[in-house]
C-alpha cells in the first residue's frame, strides 16, 4: 500500500514537472530509478522500446511499464492515474480561463502567432520521425556512400502510403495496420 | 449527460489504441475522428490545444484529450477523455510487462514498428499540410513558421520556450493588414517522399 502511494506521488511529481511530452518524462524517470532503487538504467533503456513499439502516449507508457515493474498489476494503474493528474488540473483550469476570455482580443492574437508555431513545431516532429524511419544515419557515418543514407524500402512504403493517403482518404489506422503487415512481410 | 461520457470515454479509448509513437502521431487520428467524422472540434482548435499541451506539464496527448473532453462535457467529460485516452496503454503494457519480457527484442516486432514509423511520418506531414493552409494566413504567419521550424530543426530550444516566446511575439505584433486570402500558402513539407537532410 505504501509502495503504491509512492508511485502515485512520484509519477505525480514527473507529470507535474514533464513539461513538453513523452520524452520529457526521461530525465525525471532516471532520478526516479537512481533514488529509489525499482529499476536501472538499463531497465529504463527497455522501457523506451516497449514503450515506443505499442500504441499509446510514450509518458503514459512508461509510466504503466515502470508501475507494473515495480508494484504489479495495480502499481501501472496508480503510476499512470498519478502521471494523468497533473494535467488533469492544470488543463481544466487553463480550459475554463480560456472560455471565459475567448472573445478577447488578446487571446485572439496570441492564438493568431501561436498557430503557426503549432504548425511548425509538429511539422518538425514530423521530419524528425521521417529522419528515423526513411534514413540510416548510423551506417551512412561509416561507409560515406549516399546510397548507404537511404532507407530504400521504407522510403518506397512511405511513398506508397503517401500515394494510398491521396487516392482512398481512408483512416489512418488502416495505413498504420498495412504498413505494420508490410514491415513484417519485408522485414524492414 | 451519462451517455456523452461513455461516448467520449470510447472515442479517445480507440484513438489511445491505435496510434504509436506519441502526441504527434496522434494528430492525424484526431484530425480524422474529431475533425472530420464527428465535427467535435476545428483544425484551428487543435492547434491551439498542441500549442498550449506543449507549454503546459504533462504528456501533450492526454492534455489534448483533456482539452478536447472538457470543450465537450465540462469538468467531467476532461476526466473521461483522459480515462479513456489512457485506458489502452494500460491494458496493453500490463499484458506485456507480465507476460512478454522481450517484446521490444522480437524480431517481429521490430520489423513492423519500422514500417508503421514509415507510415507515421507520411501521415503526419499529410495533416501539417492541412493544419499550414488553416494556421499561416499571412505572411507575418509564415515568418513566424519558417523561424520556429529552424528552431526546433536546428537548435536544442525547448519547445516550451518557443511557445511562450511566441505567445509574447502575438501581444506584441499586429496580424499584417493583407491576408493571403484565397491564396494557398507555401507548403515547403509537403512532400513527404523527397525529405532527406
Amino acid at each position: 500500500m505504501l509502495l503504491l502511494l509512492r508511485l502515485f506521488f512520484e509519477f505525480f511529481k514527473t507529470g507535474l514537472f514533464a513539461v513538453g511530452g513523452g520524452l520529457a518524462t526521461l530525465p525525471f524517470l532516471y532520478e526516479m530509478g537512481s533514488k529509489t532503487g525499482w529499476f536501472t538504467a538499463a531497465d529504463i533503456a527497455d522501457m523506451i522500446a516497449v514503450s515506443e513499439s505499442t500504441p499509446g502516449p510514450m509518458g503514459v507508457n512508461m509510466a504503466t511499464y515502470v508501475g507494473v515493474k515495480t508494484a504489479g498489476l495495480p502499481g501501472g494503474a496508480v503510476a499512470t492515474l498519478g502521471l494523468v493528474c497533473p494535467s488533469l488540473i492544470v488543463i481544466i483550469i487553463v480550459a475554463r480561463i480560456l472560455n471565459r476570455f475567448k472573445d478577447s482580443a488578446l487571446v485572439k492574437k496570441v492564438f493568431y502567432a501561436l498557430r503557426p508555431a503549432s504548425a511548425a513545431l509538429i511539422t518538425a516532429a514530423g521530419l524528425g520521425v521521417a529522419r528515423i524511419a526513411l534514413l540510416r544515419l548510423d551506417i551512412f557515418k561509416e561507409t560515406h556512400v549516399i546510397f548507404d543514407l537511404l532507407n530504400w524500402k521504407c522510403i518506397l512504403l512511405a511513398v506508397a502510403v503517401y500515394i494510398g493517403i491521396r487516392l482512398f482518404h481512408k483512416h489512418p489506422v488502416l495505413y498504420i495496420a498495412l504498413s505494420a503487415l508490410a514491415g513484417v512481410i519485408f522485414s524492414l | 449527460m451519462l451517455k456523452d461520457l461513455f461516448n467520449l470515454f470510447f472515442v479517445f479509448a480507440k484513438i489511445g489504441a491505435v496510434t504509436f509513437g506519441g502526441g504527434y502521431a496522434m494528430l492525424p487520428v484526431f484530425q480524422r475522428e474529431l475533425v472530420d467524422n464527428r465535427g467535435w472540434t476545428t483544425e484551428e482548435k487543435l492547434m491551439d490545444y498542441f500549442a498550449i499541451s506543449q507549454c503546459t506539464p504533462g504528456v501533450i496527448a492526454v492534455n489534448t484529450a483533456t482539452f478536447i473532453g472538457c470543450s465537450r462535457a465540462g469538468i467531467p467529460g476532461g476526466i473521461a477523455a483522459t480515462l479513456g485516452v489512457v485506458f489502452p496503454s494500460i491494458v496493453i503494457i500490463t499484458v506485456l510487462a507480465i507476460f512478454l519480457q522481450n517484446f521490444a527484442h522480437l524480431e517481429a516486432v521490430r520489423h513492423a514498428f519500422n514500417g508503421i514509423r514509415a507510415c507515421v511520418c507520411v501521415l503526419i506531414l499529410n495533416s501539417v499540410v492541412g493544419l499550414i493552409k488553416k494556421a499561416v494566413i499571412d505572411y507575418k504567419c509564415l515568418i513566424i513558421y519558417f523561424v520556429v521550424l529552424g528552431l526546433s530543426l536546428f537548435a536544442p530550444v525547448s519547445p516550451v520556450i518557443i511557445v511562450i516566446l511566441v505567445g509574447v511575439t502575438g501581444v506584441i505584433i499586429k496580424p499584417a493588414k493583407t491576408p493571403f486570402s484565397g491564396k494557398t500558402p507555401e507548403k515547403p513539407e509537403e512532400s513527404p517522399s523527397k525529405k532527406g537532410k
